[in-house]
């Protein structure tokens, strides 16, 4: 594996960090959104809260992580992205702005009304953010970002492949927070409220799966090259990603809770590296690839020996923030 | 009727100008935030050891307090940050392009140190109840080394767009080879680093000062606010006179690295020795009118002799001059200006504290705190106007134009207004949640801590 070669795992370890504990905060907002009014939704908002409080600024640093070694190790990609897919971006960036301020402010202002806005605010961009970071995920994989910059700026997106894929983005970290969302009530000893994320993950998943298989028609129509790939290269990780899904089926429908998150993260991970060996060795299908957009050597060994450092420094502080949150040692209660 | 060509030109003249004033707007606003994220954790450990160390139940609770309002301005930090990091690609691609696999490599680094400070700052907010007192107070200490790293790294980066070196570039512009390290370490990282570092505990500190200066003033004048008040002034006030060194060497090296920079912040049109040194004015191209001069202090304060020749803006060729000299003129002034200011108070505290124990008793010290903080923000923004403003027409000195750098797509204007309304609509959003977490603390008086900033309605309601 060379040098540049590592550098794209890196990125896609952080894409998969991201979209599993960003994507399960974006999902729990989604939740938020459709508990209802303010008395009836009152207990799995409180449940929403308390489990994302704690954790969502620490996710939240893999969304720029990945810009920052996009940039670093593949500029010209990075540019060609940007100067194509600046809708969604833009779109995405102003969501990412709404969401956290929204968040962080809900529950410090006082009476219903401004509690309400702000709910609806933070419910509403954890649902627009995911779906136009999906867009630009689709263009890309359709082959919409021409490696020099500058393509269409609203029809690289609005085709069915990336409006298909932000779906998806919205529908996975709607599964994954359900399913986080189980495990924590479970922890809590809610049984109530485990009940109705069960319910919620059941219906999360199928709509992903659903979401999954259209997908893969679109694939089919719009991204050739990486279609092919991931029928016969990706196959492994695509079959990973359907067992891990029927497990966690099985799980719910069983009342099982244990192995639940590692199934369902497994289940979303094995989309995502599916998409990665589909790709390879294009970073943008069919015109770029990761020898050619590379940066200078030494900019690579940099980027490698920070990612070196990150995994003995900031992953185990990452897991003792896990833990503490899910001990309870960490959170709202102990503020 | 203009060609195409020309057309295409002033599309992008207006793209230049518009991502400009955007970058400008949203660096300034996140700047605020950025400095209390940098210097929020010594303020608020040095209450929290002295709470642990003198069983002192005020610090206790100010340390409780602060990290409160650090969880409300750490989010919109956060988020205003992660709007710079799409704005380098969304406003600058060229830039992007061509340099990001040079000056990326210091944001990798700033990568390591946002984690670490979001991590750390979960444990340290959240974990108050449940984790013992000295484990509690170590908790927090990986945000204090993690804000001044990350303010390293970003401004490293800044520094290297200032003095950029450790690349090589082939016949076409294009990078072919780095060198890590002294891309991290330009010339420039000597002084910008440390001025930028001082500068936000500057602004933290006397930002938090005021808050309660404002207080005392309101006739709130127990233990609570005393403290409250001394902490983050004390440290601020001790970083003063280091800062006004810092500047000085500041100033010295742009002068050596970037003289068109120095000419044009100092109005200096003719190279020379014996140049004055102007106090505010309008500069023209006759030199400063309306100021007070000083003759031969600008040769004097750059070589420390008047026969030190300055370059002047008629050894600069025109197309490399920086624009809009009297702003810079008058920004480099201002944060000067304030800088000696806060010396003064400075010394004022330094000097009652040494005759009496005691603040200075009169009511106008508390009225010069109250407006410290929100000058020491004023001052950071001029420094950046002069640093940024005097680096045009380069976005990267030397070696790439800004007007190259700027994006082709259409409606940056459109995007900066809305902008412009999201961030106020942000902005007084956080003054007001913050004012209504101080005035719910009031009514709660010394028992009721139970309000949180992130706070569920019904604490427990799932069990």
């Amino acid at each position: 594996m060379s040098k540049a070669d590592a550098c794209a795992a890196i990125l896609w370890f952080g894409a998969t960090m991201y979209a599993v504990f960003g994507g399960a905060d974006f999902g729990a907002g989604l939740w938020d959104l459709l508990a209802g009014g303010a008395e009836r939704g009152s207990r799995a908002r409180a449940r929403i809260q308390r489990s994302i409080t704690p954790v969502w600024e620490a996710n939240h640093v893999w969304l720029i992580f990945i810009l920052v070694v996009l940039w670093t190790a593949f500029p010209e990609v990075f540019a060609a992205i940007m100067s194509t897919l600046y809708v969604p971006l833009t779109l995405a960036a102003l969501g990412i702005v709404l969401r956290g301020a929204a968040f962080a402010f809900r529950k410090s202002v006082e009476g219903l009304p401004a509690r309400r806005a702000l709910g609806a605010t933070f419910a509403l961009s954890s649902v627009m953010t995911p779906f136009f970071m999906g867009t630009v995920v689709g263009a890309i994989a359709s082959g919409n970002v021409p490696p020099e910059g500058n393509g269409a700026a609203f029809s690289s997106w609005l085709e069915p492949l990336p409006l298909l894929t932000g779906a998806l983005f919205v529908a996975s970290g709607a599964y994954l927070a359900a399913i986080f969302l189980v495990a924590d009530s479970h922890r809590a000893g809610d049984s109530e409220m485990e009940g109705y994320f069960a319910g919620r993950a059941l219906a999360a998943g199928l709509v992903a799966g659903a979401l999954a298989v259209l997908g893969l028609v679109a694939l089919h129509a719009d991204a050739r090259y990486v279609y092919e790939r991931l029928i016969v290269e990706g196959l492994p990780l695509v079959i990973v990603s359907i067992l891990a899904g029927f497990g966690v089926l099985a799980l719910l429908l069983r009342r099982g809770r244990r192995g639940l998150r590692p199934l369902a993260i497994a289940a979303v991970a094995a989309v995502i590296w599916g998409w990665g060996v589909a790709q390879f060795p294009y970073l943008l299908p069919t015109s770029l690839d990761i020898a050619a957009a590379a940066a200078p050597g030494p900019t690579l060994t940099s980027v490698l020996v920070v990612f070196a450092v990150a995994a003995v420094t900031i992953l185990p502080a990452l897991g003792l923030l896990y833990t503490l949150a899910q001990r309870d040692i960490v959170g709202e209660s102990g503020e | 009727m203009p060609g195409p060509d020309a057309l295409l030109l002033a599309a992008s003249e207006s793209n230049l100008l518009a991502a400009r004033q955007m970058m400008a707007f949203t660096l300034g606003f996140h700047i605020v935030l950025a400095c209390i994220g940098v210097a929020f954790p010594a303020l608020v450990l040095t209450a929290n050891y002295i709470g642990l160390k003198r069983n002192d139940p005020d610090a206790m609770r100010l340390a409780r307090r602060w990290s409160k309002v650090a969880a409300v301005t750490f989010a919109v930090g956060a988020v205003t940050g992660t709007v710079l990091s799409f704005e380098f690609g969304l406003l600058w691609p060229e830039f992007m392009e061509r340099f990001g696999d040079v000056f990326g490599i210091a944001f990798a680094i700033e990568g390591l140190f946002f984690f670490t400070e979001a991590i750390f700052l979960a444990i340290y907010i959240y974990g108050w109840k449940r984790l013992g007192g000295w484990a509690h107070f170590w908790s927090g200490v990986p945000m204090l080394v993690a804000g001044i790293g990350g303010a390293f790294s970003v401004v490293a980066a800044n520094a290297w767009m200032n003095t950029p070196q450790g690349f090589t570039l082939d016949a076409a512009g294009r990078v072919v080879d780095t060198a890590p390290l002294e891309v991290l370490f330009s010339p420039a990282w000597v002084y910008e680093v440390p001025h930028m570092i001082l500068a936000a505990y500057m602004v933290a500190g006397f930002l938090f000062a005021s808050v309660y200066a404002v207080g005392m003033l309101k006739g709130r004048r127990d233990r609570h606010h005393r403290l409250g008040l001394l902490i983050p002034l004390t440290i601020a006030c001790a970083l003063t006179p280091v800062q006004i060194f810092v500047g000085d060497v500041a100033a010295r090296g742009v002068a050596d690295h970037q003289p068109a920079k120095f000419a044009g912040f100092e109005c200096i049109q003719e190279t020379g020795p014996n140049q004055t040194e102007y106090l505010g004015g309008i500069c023209t191209e006759d030199g400063v009118k309306g100021a007070i001069g000083i003759p031969g202090l600008d040769s004097w304060l750059v070589g420390f002799s008047t026969d030190t020749v300055v370059t002047g803006l008629n050894d600069i060729p025109p197309d490399e001059r920086p624009p809009a000299n009297t702003l810079l003129l008058l920004s480099f002034d201002a944060m000067v200006g304030i800088g000696f200011a806060m010396l003064a108070l400075a010394g004022w505290l330094a000097f009652a504290w040494w005759r009496r124990r005691d603040i200075p008793a009169t009511p106008w010290f508390l009225r010069a705190v109250s407006i410290s903080g929100v000058a020491a923000i004023v001052a950071v923004w001029c420094g950046w106007i002069v640093t940024e403003v005097g680096r045009q027409p380069w976005i990267v000195q030397g070696h790439m134009r800004t007007e190259e750098a700027v994006t082709e797509a259409e409606g940056i204007w459109f995007v900066f207004a809305g902008t412009m309304l999201l961030y106020a609509a942000l902005g007084a959003t956080t003054i007001l949640v913050l004012r209504g977490m101080a005035r719910r603390w009031r009514e709660q008086g010394e028992g009721g801590e139970a309000e949180t900033p992130y706070g569920p309605a019904e604490e427990g309601a799932g069990r």
